[in-house]
């Protein structure tokens, strides 16, 4: 007896080892160890044996059957590894064709530029302040220290609706509604859609699109807009950018200046696209006029302040190297997917 | 302003700065430098020449060939096809490897097989014309009238060497419009001194019986004028280096009256006029008003019909000129003039300017005096003008200087506060350096005030002299600071709100667009509106550019249907496009229209269909959890189709709309493909939408999912199905989805069956089978109370 258990030891293992797949494992498992198997025969046959011979034999019989349930174990991890593998190998895929699109929406290129300004100048503290586009001829003009028959309405040739209505020149009028309504302190920026009458072209544009700023409060001096407008642009592009501050004049403002930025091109040696300047106008500004102040019952001998304003499309067409301006407002799937 | 150097240095020596210095420090005093051109860049290598002899070219008939000397040791051999020239001529040579005028390059070589070793130059060629050289031939070569060295550099035989700088000048500074102004920023920009001449009259001849009766009948649109008689001029170009300064400042020089009028605007900025006194009726100057209808032909040969509001110059029978604007065309000087009135008078800016704009004719002189010139200036105007005729000793003076109104002789004085401009500006400086910065701009100190230059009116107060000061302070030198104080930005809920729209518009694959406000009216007649509808009351420009962008749109839709149709016609497949715009919308009673902000979408292209476009409403809705609204069918905006059309309401409100662009209107547009377009009220959305978000708990009861299959009338909207079901789950109701909607065989005719996919749970306990099976019940008794009914006992339990 003792002869058959190691005979089906050895030809168990044999067995189990050769097993190809788990099936072929279970139908072995109920060969051996099953009901009718054949471990299962010999214990039977137990009965015959002495009582001394017994426990030995018993303990021996466990040690086969405790070896061949290992043997199986072992093989049937061997074989889920295997077919695992086969089932990986077979479902290769040619990771090279190209992937399932999902349309994502592409943002304006000025929305884009705005949200940076935007962002900007919240982290400088400004709220956003926003006015309605058709404007009267007081909020645009008047309050802003331009009377009619002012030269300087000249330069921003308007779209009027009637005598006392008009389109929007600029957004300062947007400042005259915040300083009428809000007491100082007054930092706010103001963007939103101008309109002045330019034939459309490459580099003009009937309708724009314009951030101004407005800073009021007790003790403002020229250094505190000189140093806003530089975070301003440092943050815009970069602190490697240089600007200088020019002498200039606007009747809302005084003393008033443009601020230039070097351009990046030549470093201000002049090339063709500063137009041999070396430097490119960017923004208009300069210290609230007293009589802007006093149209909104602000005291400027107690207040000061500065106001600035930058165009959009300028920072856009330059920053995307966009070279025709109508590209901005004909809104081609083609142009806007590129953003 | 165009400046010539040349000129300039009459009255501040610059000679020892760089041209690139001069401009950059001026522009950074604020007088700003658009360009400068030296005239002697452009013209290299042409020198002056004789014509030693000039025979006929051997095999060209139209041809000449000169021997010619510039100077050197063997003369040139050149071929020229000039008629005028004549042995012994001097005449500009442009030799071998020289640059013309127009950047031409000469080369030697052979003109029909004879070696030409050079060209000969006509004016043109010079950049030159007959006006600056009234003796020369224009169509032929350019003979130099007066004796000079042979091989001479051109440029300086004809002073063809002067720079030319283009300045900005702002509106505030009419002084600027003048060499002395600029000279005296330039004394200022560089610490030099400024050489001012005060014009001297000898009117040795001028004791003649001079009669002219000056009056001005409004004095507020003429505060001063005057007027000086000049008898027997002689009419003839002027002298050389009159017309090189008039040519460097880009004016065109006629004759030597007129040009003595441009040459004394350009050096002091005050417009001049001379008048034929044979012209002027009665010797009779009155300034007044034009009477309505009144009519003068300008010098521009165009009869004008005036108005009460242009102020006119006028003899005792008609108008001479339009004040400040432009002579009359017969009362100007001609070859056969004998004697001249020069007028040197002060007219009201606003006047001028809209008197030029209403005739469209703005001229050199109207733009010098809209901008409210100095009426000081006059006179020294007037004695330059006379000075330079006795110079010139082209004709006499009179001794009498006629004029009408006085002179203002108040100054203006300014507060002199350095600690004020100190601390505005934040810089240090001492009263004595502010002094030195102002004096040199003609400023003069009277104890504690600034006495300002009555050529300076834009100096009014101390914010202007702040300016002044800061000017040559340099603003690059005035320290940066930040903003002192705390101060809270960030976005009001509004403006968040919009962004977060746009935002979910972009992540539904949706790009933005932006377009122009203004439309054509025409584009009411696209969306087939009727023509009494009352989205055809607009906002109007009164002065459009054109048609096309002449009215304020009502309906932001039109400019979604124009790109759309920009798009298809650039042969783009699939578009899909939103802008938050505005609609401009007349108010009875207010002066302002209400401007509506709208969420605008339009698509065409693949897989985009009505239910497309809803869904992206839903979505949008659900991101900004606006939930209990109703939609219906909506026929009533003729731009769409009428079956495929819904509202969006709120409380009855109609909060948006999404449809199928109406097929004609497609039409309308080029589009051949279906559009679909989505319009929603953002105002009314930001009011009901909700910002506070609350977490709710995950269920921990599993739900239980039925289906239930309705069969109803065909015209059952499904949403009332829906309704009905949702009204008696309540909250048991956790889901509710159609997953088929069918209508044919096993369905009788005009009924469809829909099927619903219903999720139910409860947050407190698992639903039981009783529970369930008593919803549904509930469910369809209340269906059937509507004439709805199970489909074939489909219900189905998961």
């Amino acid at each position: 007896m003792k002869e058959q258990l190691e005979n089906i030891k050895e030809l168990a293992i044999g067995d189990f080892l050769n097993a190809k797949t788990q099936q072929d494992v279970e139908t072995l498992r109920i060969k051996y160890l099953g009901k009718k198997g054949a471990l299962t025969a010999i214990l039977k046959q137990m009965g015959s044996l002495s009582a001394e011979e017994r426990p030995k034999f018993g303990q021996l019989a466990n040690e086969v059957r405790d070896l061949i349930s290992g043997t199986i174990e072992k093989r049937i991890t061997e074989l889920k590894k295997e077919e695992l593998q086969q089932k990986l190998g077979s479902e290769k895929i040619d990771v090279t064709i190209p992937g399932k699109r999902h349309h994502l929406g592409h943002k304006h290129p000025l929305s884009k530029i705005l949200d940076e300004v935007i962002d900007i100048f919240i982290g400088q503290g400004f709220k956003v302040v926003n006015g309605p586009e058709v404007e009267t001829d007081y909020y645009n003009f008047e309050a802003l220290n331009m009377p009619k028959e002012h030269p300087a309405r000249d330069t921003q040739d308007t779209f009027y609706i009637d005598e006392n209505t008009l389109l929007r020149t600029q957004t300062s009028s947007v400042q005259i509604r915040t300083m009428e309504k809000e007491a100082p302190p007054i930092r706010i920026i103001s963007p939103g859609k101008v309109y002045r009458m330019d034939e459309v072209d490459a580099t003009h544009s009937p309708v724009f699109n314009q951030v101004e700023g407005l800073v009021v409060d007790k003790g403002i001096t020229f250094s505190d807009l000189k140093g806003t407008l530089e975070s301003f642009i440092a943050a815009l592009y970069g602190k490697e950018a240089v600007v200088r501050f020019r002498p200039h004049h606007f009747p809302y403002t005084e003393p008033s200046a443009e601020l230039d930025i070097q351009c990046f091109s030549c470093h201000g040696k002049g090339c063709r696209i500063c137009k041999g300047e070396g430097w490119i106008e960017l923004l208009g500004c300069g210290m609230v006029h007293p009589k802007v102040l006093e149209n909104c019952n602000i005291d400027p001998e107690i207040y000061s302040g500065f106001a600035f304003g930058v165009g959009l499309e300028r920072i856009a067409m330059r920053r995307y190297k966009i070279d025709d301006m109508r590209l901005l407002y004909e809104n081609d799937m083609r142009f806007l997917k590129q953003f | 302003m165009n400046l010539s150097i040349r000129w300039l240095n009459e009255f501040v020596d610059i000679n020892d700065k760089d041209i690139k210095e001069f401009c950059d420090k001026m522009t950074m005093t604020g007088s700003k430098v658009e360009e400068f051109e030296m005239e002697a860049e452009k013209i290299n290598k042409v020198v002056t020449g004789k014509a030693l002899s000039i025979e006929k070219h051997p095999d060209a008939d139209k041809l000449l060939v000169g021997i010619i000397d510039v100077g050197s040791e063997n003369p040139l051999q050149i071929v020229t096809g000039a008629k005028n020239l004549k042995v012994g001529d001097i005449v500009p040579v442009a030799l071998d490897g020289s640059t013309l005028f127009d950047g031409t390059k000469i080369k030697k070589g052979k003109l029909r097989g004879v070696k030409s070793e050079g060209m000969l130059c006509s004016l043109s060629e010079l950049g030159l014309s007959i006006n600056d050289f009234p003796n020369a031939c224009e169509d032929g070569i350019f003979v130099l009238d007066e004796p000079c060295d042979l091989g001479e550099n051109i440029k300086d035989i004809i002073g063809f060497n002067d720079t030319k700088v283009d300045f900005e000048i702002t509106p505030n500074r009419p002084d600027c419009l003048s060499i002395i102004g600029l000279a005296r920023e330039a004394a200022a920009t560089f610490n030099k001194n400024l050489n001012l001449h005060v014009p001297g009259i000898k009117a040795q001849n001028g004791n003649f019986s001079e009669k002219l009766d000056v009056t001005v009948e409004d004095a507020k649109l003429c505060p001063y004028y005057s007027a000086k008689i000049v008898k027997n001029v002689k009419i003839a170009p002027s002298p050389r280096w009159i017309r090189e300064r008039l040519r460097a400042m880009g004016v065109r020089p006629i004759n030597n009256i007129v040009d003595i009028t441009n040459y004394v605007m350009l050096e002091y900025g005050q417009p001049l006029h001379a008048f034929d006194l044979r012209l002027i009726e009665d010797n009779k100057i009155n300034v007044r008003r034009a009477k309505p209808g009144e009519k003068i032909t300008t010098l521009d040969g165009i009869e004008r019909e005036l108005t009460n509001n242009n102020l006119v110059i006028a003899d005792s029978k008609k108008p001479i000129a339009i004040a400040g604007v432009m002579g009359g065309e017969y009362s100007g000087i001609m070859n056969d003039t004998i004697d001249i009135v020069f007028e040197s008078a002060n007219f009201n800016g606003s006047s001028v300017r809209l008197t030029a704009k209403e005739h469209n004719m703005r001229t050199e002189s109207s733009s010098l005096y809209e901008k409210g010139l100095d009426e000081h200036n006059c006179p020294l105007a007037l004695d330059r003008a006379c000075e330079l005729i006795e110079l010139l000793n082209i004709g006499d003076v009179g001794s009498k200087t006629f004029s009408c109104g006085n002179l203002n002789s108040d100054r203006t004085k300014v507060f002199f506060d350095c600690e004020f401009t100190n601390r505005f500006l934040n810089i240090n400086l001492s009263k004595d350096k502010m002094q030195d910065i102002l004096r040199p701009l003609g400023c003069e100190f009277e104890k504690d005030y600034i006495i300002v230059p009555t050529f300076r009116s834009d100096l009014k107060n101390k914010y202007d002299i702040a300016e002044e000061i800061a000017r040559f302070y340099g603003y690059n030198n005035i320290p940066s600071t930040n903003l002192s104080g705390s101060s809270f930005g960030i976005l009001s809920p509004r403006q968040k709100f919009e962004k977060k729209v746009a935002e979910t518009m972009l992540a539904l694959g949706v790009s933005e667009a932006i377009t122009y406000p203004f439309i054509s009216p025409r584009h009411f007649d696209k969306i087939m509106l009727p023509k009494e509808h009352n989205l055809r009351n607009c906002v109007k420009i009164a002065n459009p550019l054109g048609e096309d962008t002449s009215v304020m749109r009502t309906v932001a839709v039109i400019s979604m249907l124009d790109l759309l149709s920009k798009n298809f016609n650039n042969k783009n497949e699939n578009v899909r496009l939103f802008e938050i715009a505005k609609e401009y919308i007349p108010q009875k009673g207010a002066s302002l229209p209400n401007e509506k902000t709208k969420l605008i979408v339009g698509f065409y292209g693949e897989n985009i269909d009505f239910l497309y476009a809803k869904g992206i409403v839903e979505e949008l809705l659900s991101n900004i959890f606006v939930f209990d609204y109703d939609v219906s069918a909506y026929a009533e905006l003729p731009y769409y189709h009428p079956g495929r059309c819904a509202k969006f309401t709120l409380n009855e409100d109609i909060v948006g709309i999404v449809g199928e662009i109406h097929p004609s209107v497609c039409e309308n547009y080029d589009i051949k493909k279906k559009v679909y377009a989505i319009e929603l009220d953002i105002d009314m959305l930001f009011e009901n939408a909700k910002f506070d978000i609350e977490y709710k708990a995950i269920p921990k009861f599993p739900s239980v999912k039925r289906d239930l299959a309705l069969i109803c009338d065909d015209d059952v909207p499904v949403l009332a199905l829906q309704k009905i079901i949702k009204l008696n789950a309540a909250e048991l109701l956790e889901d509710i989805s159609i997953f088929d909607i069918y209508k044919g065989e096993q369905i009788p005719e005009s009924k469809k069956s829909v099927a619903f996919n219903l999720t139910l749970r409860s947050s407190s306990a698992t639903l039981t089978e009783e529970q369930v099976n008593s919803i549904i019940k509930k469910i369809v008794s209340s269906l059937e109370k509507q004439g709805i009914t199970i489909r074939d006992g489909a219900n189905t339990i998961v």
